[in-house]
């Protein structure tokens, strides 16, 4: 392709214009810049970092639940509730990719009926792309992206299979999880980890048997949820980090400690109809009250961006270290050198990253004016 | 910046959207499509029956595609192709999209719809293989 010595110049210019034409209201700019931000294509970090002042208003809502449990139909008329309300939405629906082919049938539009061709509902699919690991990045700035755009809700839909979609829909400010009535579906949420990250439970299909059942289940089992939280201060507020560790990582939250008011509610509804969205919308707007009046919503906030920029760094690190890996012959020939029994994988790992170690140790001996030995022993061999 | 450079859009899948617009409720020929683009290794985000031409506008423009592959079987290209291409300038999504059409659409009014801005027409019998190779030449590479 031309161009593709695109320079820094090039790029200003054109994240200028797109973040003008998004903050002006244009939706070809907002579909742009998510694209961007998907492909993490030259320049989206600047794109994200000038919209993110403009962040910060909307409401975040993730819906979760697993496949079939009618996710596409409750967004929709999730959507249109709040449409109706006079609030604007955006929509970021995450599905899977095919593990064959890369490609993927992206299907959520197809359940879109009832907001269909009101621009102010901007509906995005965003496929996984085999990539999971960037996934919850991606997702994170396209919010960002909506958000400035000054969209009032933001729903991200996902399929609540795994640690990586759990990842996405725990950084909405409120997690729907919808369940199946009957569905042997509370197994699978214990396993999934799914139960702890609900701050409004969905029981859907409400019109089918055991919908009363499940609704009933579901109560006992946020019921021991509390319980078991160990030192019993385990709001939802102090959820963090690794699914099945929230509870030890509720401890060390500070900040949570007012979480415990939040009891996680139980609705039903029927999304083909409509039956029951009226009383969702009203458990979401309760639980985001009670985000701003307790203070968690921030203390969330920040946890938030405190794992943004982990991820970040760990990403951009790794990013640093393949090249270098590459630069020395590629992991393959590391990896033969290891095999025919030159070396081993610590003395390679050990001469990969010793430069950087040296360099960032070397920066903080600068800054601090406190020469160390730091830098006395350039050789590979450590001890 | 580096992390930018690496990735330079270079393997990102080619976005399409498969839209079926108007009156016609055959969407078998758009299923084995979208399903093939898939295997094709594109993003194929499937519009569902019963579009009019201002939600296929509004799905292209939001999603974002490159390519947007219209099937109409019920006759009425003639009305419906140019209000889908009208909502696309409208949108200033026009000139960067490739749009093809597919289905059942007489000799006679093809050369209209080529005038239109339709990259291409794949009528019933057209084997995968050919329809995917014109995408992948033809889709737009834009940064």
């Amino acid at each position: 392709m031309a161009g593709d010595d695109t320079s820094g110049r090039d790029l200003d210019a054109r994240n200028d214009d797109l973040v003008a034409a998004l903050l002006a209201g244009e939706h070809r700019a907002l579909a742009r810049v998510i694209t961007l931000i998907e492909n993490r294509a030259p320049g989206h970090r600047d794109l994200v970092a000038r919209l993110h002042p403009h962040a910060g208003d909307a409401a975040v809502v993730g819906i979760t639940g697993s496949p079939g449990a009618g996710k596409s139909t409750l967004v929709d008329k999730l959507a249109a509730a709040y449409r109706d309300r006079g609030d604007t939405v955006g929509v970021v629906a995450v599905d899977p990719s095919s593990p064959y082919s890369g490609g993927s049938v992206l299907g959520d539009r197809i359940r879109m009926a009832s907001t269909n061709g009101d621009m102010d509902v901007f509906f995005r699919s965003m496929s996984a792309r085999g990539r999971l690991g960037g996934l919850s990045t991606a997702t994170t700035d396209a919010i960002t992206a909506l958000d400035a755009f000054g969209k009032d809700v933001v729903i991200v839909e996902t399929v609540g299979a795994g640690q990586s979609e759990v990842d996405i829909v725990r950084t909405a400010d409120t997690v729907g999880v919808l369940v199946q009535p009957d569905s042997g579906d509370d197994v699978q949420m214990l396993k999934a980890g799914i139960l702890e990250i609900g701050d409004v439970f969905v029981v859907n299909k409400a019109d089918l048997d055991g919908a009363a059942r499940t609704v009933a289940e579901l109560e006992e089992m946020l019921h021991r949820r509390d319980v078991g939280a160990g030192a019993g201060k385990h709001g939802h507020g102090s959820v963090s980090q690794s699914g099945g560790e929230s509870h030890a990582d509720g401890a060390r939250s500070d900040g949570a400690d007012a979480a415990t008011d939040w009891e996680p509610r139980v609705v039903e509804t029927v999304a083909t109809s409509g039956e029951g969205i009226e009383d969702l919308v009203d458990a979401l707007d309760a639980h985001a009250a009670y985000l701003r009046s307790s203070g968690v919503g921030e203390a969330k906030a920040q946890q938030r961006h405190g794992e943004k920029i982990r991820r970040l760094v760990r990403g951009d690190l790794t990013e640093l270290l393949e090249a270098e890996l590459d630069r020395r012959g590629g992991v393959d020939a590391l990896a033969d050198r290891v095999r025919s029994g030159e070396t081993d994988p610590y003395t390679v790992a050990d001469a990969v990253v010793e430069p950087l170690r040296e360099c960032l140790d070397g920066q903080r001996v600068d800054s601090e004016r406190t020469p160390t030995a730091a830098e006395s022993d350039p050789g590979d061999d450590r001890d | 910046m580096s992390a930018d450079a690496e990735q330079r859009g270079r393997n990102r899948p080619i976005r399409c959207l498969i839209a079926k617009v108007g009156l016609d409720g055959h969407d078998r020929g758009a299923h084995v499509i979208a399903r093939a683009f898939r295997d094709a290794g594109f993003e194929v985000v499937y519009s569902g029956l019963h579009r009019a031409p201002d939600e296929i506008v509004q799905a292209a423009v939001q999603e974002d595609v490159d390519v947007l592959g219209i099937s109409i079987l019920s006759g009425a290209h003639n009305s419906l192709v140019p209000k889908v291409v009208d909502g696309l300038k409208r949108h200033g999504a026009f000139a960067d999209t490739l749009l093809i059409v597919g289905g059942i659409i007489p000799e006679e009014d093809r050369p209209e719809l080529r005038d239109l801005g339709v990259a291409a027409i794949f009528g019933p019998g057209t084997p995968m293989e050919e329809t995917i190779e014109f995408v992948r030449e033809n889709a737009p590479r834009r940064e």
